[in-house]
């Protein structure tokens, strides 16, 4: 038998070479690869030193904290009912907004005014949800990792979809009544949608890039972010009181 | 253990949230492990960490039982890792030449000197089995990796990267190339 080349060595050293026993008694008898061999081992032994930084008994515990919230969220599929009803929901606070504004009668300014207030607070309470479930879709996006090959967007996708009728919606009343900050901001947000919506269920990592820097460039998320905890603030905030009167 | 993992997967797959903290509680150390030594990074071995388990989630379906669970769980991880070394290695030129001056310093110093400096030897031989697992390409590293500290077999590499047997085991045999010329000038000193 000839030397042995160190490729067949390596397969002994990691027990995966289909001609152990030959090469085994090739070793006994040829000191020259026998050396060698002995070489291969004390690098690759040696290989072992390198230190892992220990992670204690709990670290499981404090990585499941730490992806927890992120997996509640994508993985409830009766989010998913939900979303089947939120934009008939959205649309009917939109319809009564429309018909309150519509349909009013004749009131003293007081009133009006809070009447007004009111159905501005509906609009809010239904833009906010809107923007936060936009956000989401968006935020996943701009956080998936950089991707070798494809990269599955099937949920962004779905959402971009649904959330475009209820944002056409928005956009409309908010131009309408002369919320030209909303309307500018939903219309930027149609058009990602829209280019999310139309994607392939699969992106490569340029077509991610691409869609991320629709967003980057608008500074989408960033407006989304603000306008949806504007619109949060003013759900929470106190009612109009009647007639001005503290209680 | 893989009988408990097997019926946690069942679980997680329908849904119950409290079967996959188990697999995450019970497989975070390994992923860890293996990520550091492949991104040779504890920052990046975190996201490391942190994605796979992401992703696993989100993949529980296309999971197969032909594999163990561990090993399913380290493909997931080494891809990323991959994928992250390469971002890395196109935006770190610059770090990439501190190496060099540091590895030019490293080498200047002999080895052969009695007394305590001696005690520092085996933090050297660390710090150069650290510089040469780095001047591995990260396809070469991850198969090595896999191969050297997670036991596993080539033909399950080759499946895991998508590269096939042939492939990596030629990544494998440069790896050692490389480590041997990097090392052996090292440890021949311990021999």
């Amino acid at each position: 038998m000839n030397h042995i080349s160190e490729e067949q060595l390596v397969l002994l050293y990691y027990g995966e070479s289909t001609e152990a026993a030959a090469i085994d008694q090739h070793l006994v008898e040829c000191e020259t690869c026998r050396k060698e061999f002995r070489a291969l081992q004390l690098v690759l032994n040696t290989v072992d030193s390198a230190p892992v930084p220990e992670r204690g008994a709990d670290y499981g515990k404090a990585v499941w904290q730490r992806i927890e919230k992120r997996i509640g969220g994508r993985k409830q599929r009766r989010f998913a009912q939900w979303w089947i009803w939120a934009p008939a929901m959205a649309a009917l606070l939109v319809s009564a907004f429309l018909a309150g504004r519509l349909t009013h009668k004749p009131v003293g300014p007081e009133v009006a005014k809070n009447q007004q207030q009111i159905r501005e607070r509906i609009l809010m309470v239904a833009v906010g949800d809107h923007l936060e479930r936009s956000q989401m879709v968006l935020a996943e996006l701009s956080n998936a990792p950089d991707h070798k090959g494809k990269l599955d967007i099937t949920d962004e996708r779905q959402m971009a979809s649904e959330l475009l009728d209820d944002n056409r919606l928005y956009r409309q009343t908010a131009r309408s009544t002369g919320d030209t900050a909303v309307a500018n901001v939903l219309d930027d947000l149609e058009r990602v949608l829209l280019e999310i919506a139309h994607s392939p269920t699969e992106v490569s990592s340029s077509q991610l890039d691409d869609l991320r820097q629709q967003i980057e460039s608008r500074g989408l998320l960033f407006k989304v972010r603000v306008m949806g905890s504007q619109a949060r603030e003013q759900e929470v905030a106190p009612a109009p009181q009647k007639n001005g009167k503290k209680l | 253990m893989e009988v408990e993992a097997g019926s946690a997967v069942e679980r997680a797959r329908a849904g119950d949230s409290d079967a996959f903290r188990l697999l995450v509680e019970q497989h975070s150390r390994a992923i860890f492990r293996l990520a550091f030594r492949m991104t040779g990074n504890e920052q990046d071995a975190e996201d490391v960490v942190q994605e796979t388990f992401l992703r696993a989630y989100k993949q529980l379906d296309r999971y197969e039982a032909r594999s163990s669970f561990s090993t399913w769980l380290f493909r997931i991880a080494s891809n990323y890792s991959l994928d992250l070394i390469r971002m890395r290695k196109r935006h770190e030129d610059k770090r990439e030449r501190g190496s060099d001056e540091e590895r030019d310093i490293l080498q200047s110093i002999p080895l052969d000197t009695p007394g305590p400096e001696r005690m520092a030897y085996g933090t050297e031989v660390r710090d150069r089995v650290n510089e040469a697992l780095n001047e591995l390409s990260p396809q070469e590293r991850t198969a090595f990796v896999l191969r050297h500290f997670e036991g596993l077999s080539i033909e399950e590499i080759g499946a895991s990267l998508g590269t096939g047997t042939n492939a990596t085991k030629h990544s494998i045999f440069r790896a050692v190339q490389k480590l041997r010329k990097n090392l052996e000038p090292v440890v021949g000193h311990a021999r």
